[in-house]
């Protein structure tokens, strides 16, 4: 069954954007990731113009982050307090990424940037959690003994220490304001909620554990996504709502299954289908780079 | 149909004795209304002559500017190189014909009035020998959409007066004012013109969702992120429970 999008003016299956949300949805349930590094190329795939697929992407988010952040908070497994610092920080980072992003675009080449930033962001952290990850389940087969809850390094001496009571953390407040600060300037160039990013470094960075990440990360992402919508629906007018609702209808009950089924797989499992989610990102995206393109011209009208 | 029938015959009616025109033509419809159900459509074009001729008619639609870029090998990976931009590219491009317009118009005809992909203008921002490839990738990407009909689909005669035809509009038809013109040839020239608009259109609730995204575009997207929220929330309802 078509529908036509009155924004994107295309027609596209209605099946096909309600299996594409709720595949999206199961993922930020189960990840803590928005999945809009996912949804956005596959939109793309299905006809939806580029630009409108970003913005109608971050505007699903919303709405799954919403969902996602209900379920966790429910089961007690959101920091809202570190949600809130790195938020802080994400703010300021977004300002000067889209600065940033505004300068690269005149340089020229801005999609090779943010695809080579991609590759290199998710196959390096993919590959570092699937050892991680690797190693903690072969070490609970032979039983060794118990690490320490997290290793102190000169991270721990910085000031301004907060304690954040659901994480179990008491480090300063100036590390996830600096990873929020990071994050926001990687989300305002590669337009993505930057769940991907925040959830390993939560884990490995922070030190969080594993259950409160992804309710924390999709809080933080609820706030990244919806001013995004906001300055793309004024800056661009792209932000489809009739796609955004179709989107949402698949996507808020995949992420409800995506919760329940998070809690039934122990830590090390979470991260390591995670790395191999992020990986696989990774080797598409440098596949595109790399493979001779079926066919080398491209159009696009000018705006 | 049955209102196009009777069309036809009134236009037969009117068209014989009216010695001093050679041609009319009309649409079946000059408003193509796009809804969230829209799929695509056809309007039939149809009309008179006076005499024995071919038929011809060219179908574009609204103009916009259109950059084609060439990927080339840098080192391990594909990047964007090269690229042309081309001025006025109509959105739409269709022609239908009485006969194949090889046999039935001559080379300088079909230049002048641009009958057939092959004649049609698309000025690039660079010299023609530079521009020639991407011109080829423009064609091929606009027909691969279906925007660029590049088989002329056929006008069929009732009689040797009356002809009609069907002009075929994919879902992703641009929106704005086409334009058909219609041509009658004898011997090769061109003896009678006739040049018809077609709007196509949001109408419903597409076009008040357009306009509200358009015109009050904060507004807009603030009421995106409160449907989305909410969207959100419902959907939490039902496993509260659980």
């Amino acid at each position: 069954m078509e529908i036509y999008l009155p924004i994107a003016e295309v027609s596209v299956d209605l099946l096909v954007l309600l299996a594409l949300g709720a595949f999206v949805g199961f993922l930020s349930g189960v990840f803590g990731v928005g999945g809009g590094f996912l949804l956005t190329p596959f939109l793309i795939f299905v006809g939806i113009p580029p630009a409108v697929a970003v913005a109608s992407s971050a505007n699903q988010l919303v709405g799954t982050s919403v969902s996602g952040v209900i379920a966790h908070w429910r089961r007690g497994n959101v920091d809202f307090k570190m949600g809130a610092v790195l938020l802080a920080g994400g703010f300021l980072g977004s300002l000067l990424g889209v600065w940033v992003f505004g300068l690269l675009r005149r340089i020229g080449q801005i999609e090779l940037f943010i695809n080579l930033c991609y590759i290199i962001l998710l196959g390096s952290l993919g590959v570092l959690m699937l050892v991680e990850s690797v190693n903690t389940f072969l070490r609970r087969r032979t039983a060794a003994p118990r690490r320490k809850l997290h290793q102190h390094t000169w991270v721990h001496g910085l000031p301004l220490k907060l304690r954040f009571r659901r994480s179990k953390l008491y480090i300063s407040a100036f590390l996830p304001l600096g990873l929020g600060f990071f994050i926001g300037i990687l989300s305002a160039v590669m337009g993505v909620g930057g769940g991907f990013i925040m959830v390993p470094a939560m884990i490995y960075v922070l030190g969080m554990p594993t259950l409160v990440v992804p309710g924390t990360s999709l809080f933080q992402i609820i706030f990244v996504a919806a001013a995004v919508t906001v300055l793309q629906a004024v800056g661009n007018r792209t932000v489809d709502i009739l796609l955004t609702v179709v989107l949402l209808v698949g996507a808020v009950f995949g992420a409800q299954f995506g919760t329940r089924w998070a809690t039934k797989l122990r830590g090390e499992q979470l991260r390591g289908l995670l790395a191999i989610l992020v990986i696989a990102v990774a080797v598409k995206l440098a596949a595109d780079l790399t493979v001779p393109p079926l066919d080398v011209y491209s159009t696009a009208v000018v705006e | 149909m049955s209102r196009l029938l009777a069309a036809l015959v009134l236009l037969l009616c009117a068209a014989a004795p009216a010695q001093g025109q050679p041609l009319v033509a009309d649409l079946s419809s000059h408003l193509i209304g796009i809804t969230t159900s829209f799929t695509g459509t056809s309007v039939v074009l149809f009309g008179a002559v006076d005499g024995p001729g071919d038929v011809v008619a060219v179908v574009r639609g609204p103009t916009r500017d259109v950059v084609v870029r060439r990927k080339s090998r840098v080192g391990p990976i594909w990047i964007n190189t090269r690229q042309v931009t081309f001025k006025d590219v109509p959105g739409y491009y269709a022609v239908v014909a009485s006969r194949p317009i090889e046999e039935a118009v001559p080379p300088p005809v079909r230049s002048l009035h641009q009958i057939g992909l092959s004649e049609l203008s698309l000025t690039a921002d660079r010299e023609r020998s530079y521009t020639e490839e991407f011109r080829a990738a423009l064609v091929r990407s606009e027909a691969e959409a279906g925007l660029f009909l590049e088989k002329v689909g056929s006008i069929d005669f009732l009689g040797d007066r009356l002809f009609r035809a069907t002009l075929v509009f994919p879902a992703n038809v641009p929106t704005g004012t086409y334009s058909v013109e219609i041509f009658l040839l004898r011997n090769g020239e061109v003896v009678s013109a006739q040049t018809t608009p077609l709007v196509v259109s949001k109408i419903g609730m597409d076009a008040r969702l357009f306009d509200f995204a358009d015109r009050q575009a904060l507004a807009y997207g603030l009421v995106a992120v409160l449907i989305a929220v909410m969207a959100g929330w419902l959907a939490s309802l039902p496993f509260r429970s659980a």
